[in-house]
């Protein structure tokens, strides 16, 4: 069977705030450099599909697919919307090559948190409106403290060990040119800071940022017309649990668990915690990191604390992850996290990760989860 | 095979009112950056100005305008001025606001399909805008007498204009 | 879209389901989806436990209350503990649902997948349902105009009816026919003996679009079971496949454009077409569901579905060619404008139509002619986009 590849990549923002231009100029700064990467390609002539991923409520728009194809070049062509994060586009675009009714698929995300006003009633909105909304809780992130609380003491791990991770990921960040809350952090300065909600300091929970991320993907026949280096999707997983936290299980990410079964079957993988030179990871919540980390298989559940506490994780150890840092030191673009994730890994596979680069890695494993609220999980493996 | 299900439980307006909910009125606010091609467009609209922003490649004048051609994929960087003078493409009288209640007065808006000097376009694409028309019955609408009218704009006093498309009033019908 | 495929994976709907479409429901969206879904399993032979993967739909979050619905109502669609994605494409959603889950199953990735659609627009009761579509418009030179809905579908309406010299009356007409036939529909929350005069004469909204032109807003649930060709010779006798697929967006920018003609629907139409093998559509889809949230639309998208001369199918509905006994019956369901419009739910309603009519079990609403290849079509977002999906026996 045929390969699916992903060709191009291109991106703006990485910024707290991008008050000069509109989503659909950075949109369209985006799709130009990843049309020019993917070998020049022109949307009105080359591409089959568009896919766009975008909430509503983070737009301020109801049926913000409306104005997804004009800035893409997608005018009067097959375009739409997947209402979820960026990664869920990719795993459509994978399909639908697969299906043979595309050849070149352009999946889009992007987010301008920057300008949502009542970011926190609209974080709220998205929780169950008779279970858990009436309880007025005053901090979303209560609900994330919670899982926090339970996954850390299942797994017999303490603040310092959240913070272990924390301080490897602003540092690794440190060497990305996109990370605008990269920072120079040691032990001492995690455990100081105050908590937002217990077990939760500021720095367990990532800032958000703008951005716009497009992503070119094609079959292996037209790959190989358009860059002599392909990388290959070989296999995209996703799945989802019941959103409200209190009725899912805490101690594991199944969400995460079910969707690298998926991909892993398609990849061929038996092994991950051996075959992934890196991986990316969503690290919203420091927690969730780790608890994703365990899901992927890349630990078991009783070695994820002494795995962390060794340094496999960090750039040095067996299996790096997040080398260039993720969302604590990027911030979070909304549903266009994943795709930052994807563009890290792709960046790693193709020797451009400058400052970051690792040497000789071969295979990836990319992970995105949708944040407070959901429970879906999105795995992808990526390879050179 | 399988349990007949009933298929729903339909409410009256009353049963709806009186069976037990949450009710919840979440507070969504957003500022939204005009951009690089709306700001500018707004600034125009401040002076009295009607821009766009031009494909060499199509020759087609975008109003509203944007730094691309989504037809073309090409950058666009050099902006016209438009007349503030066009044609009735479609007109309507509505009777309703935008929360649909009955308005005081019926309103007649439409799409005006701007004069560009120098520049022509097809009935297929063109530099349209949405906005109220007046000088206008609502029988001429009915009649479809008001297709292809010649308006203009009416603009508010200078000091008046805050850089909205509310900076003009209407377009006004010029009969004859 | 690469429309001269030779697809070697058929894709077949061997299950439907239907909630009830009324004004206001008891149910939740997680409760509105159970019922369709577990509906649609029921006549296919099949449990949750059996299905793969599940693609859903839905409009506007607004309507339910609820950002990110997809996660919300998902574990009443059967999600929980699988893969689950949710498609939009606004109003067309309902038809792009089985779109998707079609290249969910071509791919080789599911095998028997679950298609959902749902809406409950009563939970946006204040003001009213339709204060939601205040924010469809584009921020800076649209909504500072402080516009409403009908405004959009007005002025597409009387721009067609100028250049096509079509009257009120005619269109009158589809409103008259969908309700009559929605009578036959036990679904329907909207069905009416009415005359032309009754439309004509019932409330004037924005001219020229009076009350009963208007489908209404509803609560709903629709879900179809679709399978691989394995999986469809296994479960049934009669599988129903998916031969075409279409789905095209046009710009945002809708003033700019002619209106009078959907250019976005007969290029997704020909896409499907193309991948059905169809050459005359008005003479191979024997029967079709195209949307019609308001009784013009129907005639619009005829046209621009190739299933009538441009201008006219005002002509093809006063002569019967339309009605159910007719040469090419359309909206034998009722449509939007008798069975309601839940509208992702509504789009899916209509597939769920064609699926039943071309397995002879539409009972009442069943048409006269030997059905074997239909259409069903959705459109939606600011006058752009169209989604069809052409299904043979």
């Amino acid at each position: 069977m045929s390969k699916i590849a992903l060709v191009g990549m291109g991106y703006t923002g990485f910024t707290r705030s991008s008050e000069h231009l509109s989503f659909r100029e950075m949109v369209y700064q985006a799709a130009v450099k990843a049309y020019n990467d993917a070998g020049g390609i022109d949307p009105r002539r080359d591409v089959d599909a568009f896919i766009s991923c975008q909430e509503d409520f983070w737009e301020g728009v109801s049926i913000a697919d409306e104005f997804a194809p004009d800035q893409l070049g997608g005018v009067l062509k097959p375009v739409y919307t997947v209402t979820g994060d960026g990664l869920h586009c990719v795993a459509n675009a994978y399909m639908m090559i697969r299906s043979g009714v595309a050849d070149i698929v352009v999946v889009e995300s992007h987010g301008k948190p920057s300008e949502i006003i009542s970011m926190s009633d609209i974080v709220w909105f998205s929780t169950d409106p008779i279970y858990v909304r009436p309880l007025k809780i005053p901090n979303p992130h209560a609900l994330q403290a919670l899982e926090a609380r339970v996954y850390m003491r299942s797994r017999g791990l303490r603040r310092e060990d959240l913070g272990l991770y924390v301080v490897q990921s602003l540092g690794n960040a440190l060497l990305s040119d996109r990370a605008p809350y990269a920072a120079k952090l040691d032990l001492d300065g995690y455990l100081e800071a105050e908590y937002v909600v217990d077990p939760l300091t500021a720095y367990d929970i990532a800032g958000y940022s703008d951005a716009a991320i497009v992503a070119v993907v094609a079959s292996e026949e037209i790959a190989r017309k358009l860059t002599d280096q392909p990388l290959w999707i070989d296999g995209v997983g996703w799945a989802t649990e019941i959103s409200t936290i209190s009725m899912r299980s805490m101690e594991e990410d199944i969400a995460t668990k079910l969707a690298a079964r998926m991909a892993y079957d398609q990849a061929n993988i038996k092994d991950p915690g051996r075959e992934f030179d890196f991986a990316e990871v969503d690290e919203r919540y420091s927690y969730k990191a780790i608890q994703a980390i365990e899901a992927l298989g890349l630990a078991r559940m009783d070695t994820i604390a002494s795995d962390l506490r060794g340094g496999s994780f960090s750039r040095s150890g067996s299996l790096p992850v997040n080398p260039s840092g993720g969302a604590l030191g990027e911030g979070v673009p909304l549903e266009a996290h994943g795709l930052a994730r994807l563009l890290s890994a792709y960046e790693q596979l193709r020797g451009r990760a400058g400052r970051a680069q690792l040497s000789g890695a071969e295979k990836a494993v990319v992970h995105g989860w949708r944040g407070l609220g959901t429970s879906s999980s999105i795995v992808l493996v990526l390879s050179r | 095979m399988g349990v007949s299900i009933r298929g729903g439980t339909p409410l009256r307006d009353e049963e709806f009112r009186a069976v037990i909910k949450e009710i919840d009125s979440p507070r969504a606010r957003y500022s939204m950056a005009a951009g690089i091609a709306y700001s500018r467009f707004l600034e125009g609209l401040k002076r009295g100005e009607i821009l766009g922003t031009y494909c060499p490649s199509c020759r087609l004048v975008h109003i509203p305008p944007k730094i691309y051609c989504p037809y073309c994929f090409k950058h666009l960087t050099r902006w016209v001025r438009a007349s503030d003078e066009g044609r009735v493409v479609t007109a309507v009288v509505s009777y309703l606001s935008a929360t649909l209640e009955t308005l005081e007065k019926p309103e007649i808006v439409g799409i005006i399909r701007l004069d560009v000097p120098g520049h022509r376009f097809s009935s297929y694409r063109f530099p349209g805008i949405l906005h109220r028309i007046c000088g206008a019955s609502e029988d001429d609408v009915k009649t479809q007498r008001i297709f292809d009218a010649r308006v203009k704009a009416r603009w508010l006093p200078e000091d008046k204009r805050t850089g909205s498309m509310n900076d003009i009033e209407c377009f006004e019908v010029i009969w004859g | 879209m690469k429309t001269n495929v030779y697809v070697k994976k058929r894709v077949a709907v061997v299950g439907a389901g239907l909630t009830l479409f009324r004004r206001r429901m008891l149910e939740t969206p997680q409760e509105l989806a159970w019922i369709a879904a577990k509906r649609a399993l029921d006549q296919a032979g099949l449990e949750l436990k059996d299905i793969d993967c599940i693609v859903s739909g839905s409009a506007p979050d607004a309507f339910d209350g609820v950002h990110l619905k997809g996660e919300y109502y998902s574990e009443g669609a059967g999600a929980i503990g699988k893969p689950h994605l949710r498609v939009y494409v606004g109003g067309g959603t309902g038809v792009f649902v089985p779109i998707a889950a079609w290249w969910h199953v071509a791919s080789g990735l599911c095998r028997r997948v679950l298609v959902v659609a749902e809406e409950k627009m009563s939970s946006a009761a204040d003001p009213h349902p339709q204060a939601v579509f205040r924010h469809i418009w584009d921020p800076i030179t649209e909504k500072p105009l402080n516009p409403n809905l009908i405004w959009i579908f007005a002025l597409e309406m009387h721009r067609y009816m100028h250049k096509c010299r079509v009257s009120k009356e005619d269109i009158a007409l589809v409103s008259v026919k969908n309700k009559r036939n929605a009578l036959d529909n036990p679904y329907a929350q909207a069905a009416a003996n009415i005359t032309v005069e009754d439309v004509l004469k019932s409330e004037l909204l924005v001219y020229p679009v009076n009350r009963l032109d208007i489908s209404p807003v509803s609560d709903g649930a629709a879900a179809l079971v679709m399978v691989s060709e394995e999986w469809a010779r296994r479960l049934t006798d009669t599988p129903i496949w998916v031969d075409g697929i279409g789905y095209t967006l046009d710009t945002s920018y809708w003033t700019n454009r002619e209106l009078s003609f959907p250019v976005y629907l007969k290029n997704a139409a020909e896409m499907a077409y193309k991948m059905a093998g169809i050459e005359r559509p008005m003479k191979e889809i024997d029967v079709a569901e195209p949307y019609d949230p308001f009784d013009y639309k129907e005639l619009h998208h005829l046209e621009g579905l190739g299933l009538a001369p441009r201008c006219g199918a005002a002509e093809m509905t006063r002569e019967g060619v339309t009605q159910r006994d007719g040469d090419l019956p359309v909206c034998p369901s009722g449509g939007l404008l008798g069975v309601g419009n839940p509208i992702a739910a509504a789009g899916l309603m209509k597939t769920a139509e064609i699926f039943w009519q071309l397995r002879g079990e539409a009972g009442k609403r069943q048409v006269r002619k030997d059905a074997v290849t239909g259409l069903a079509q959705a459109w939606g977002d600011l006058m752009q986009v169209g989604t069809v999906v052409i299904m043979r026996r």
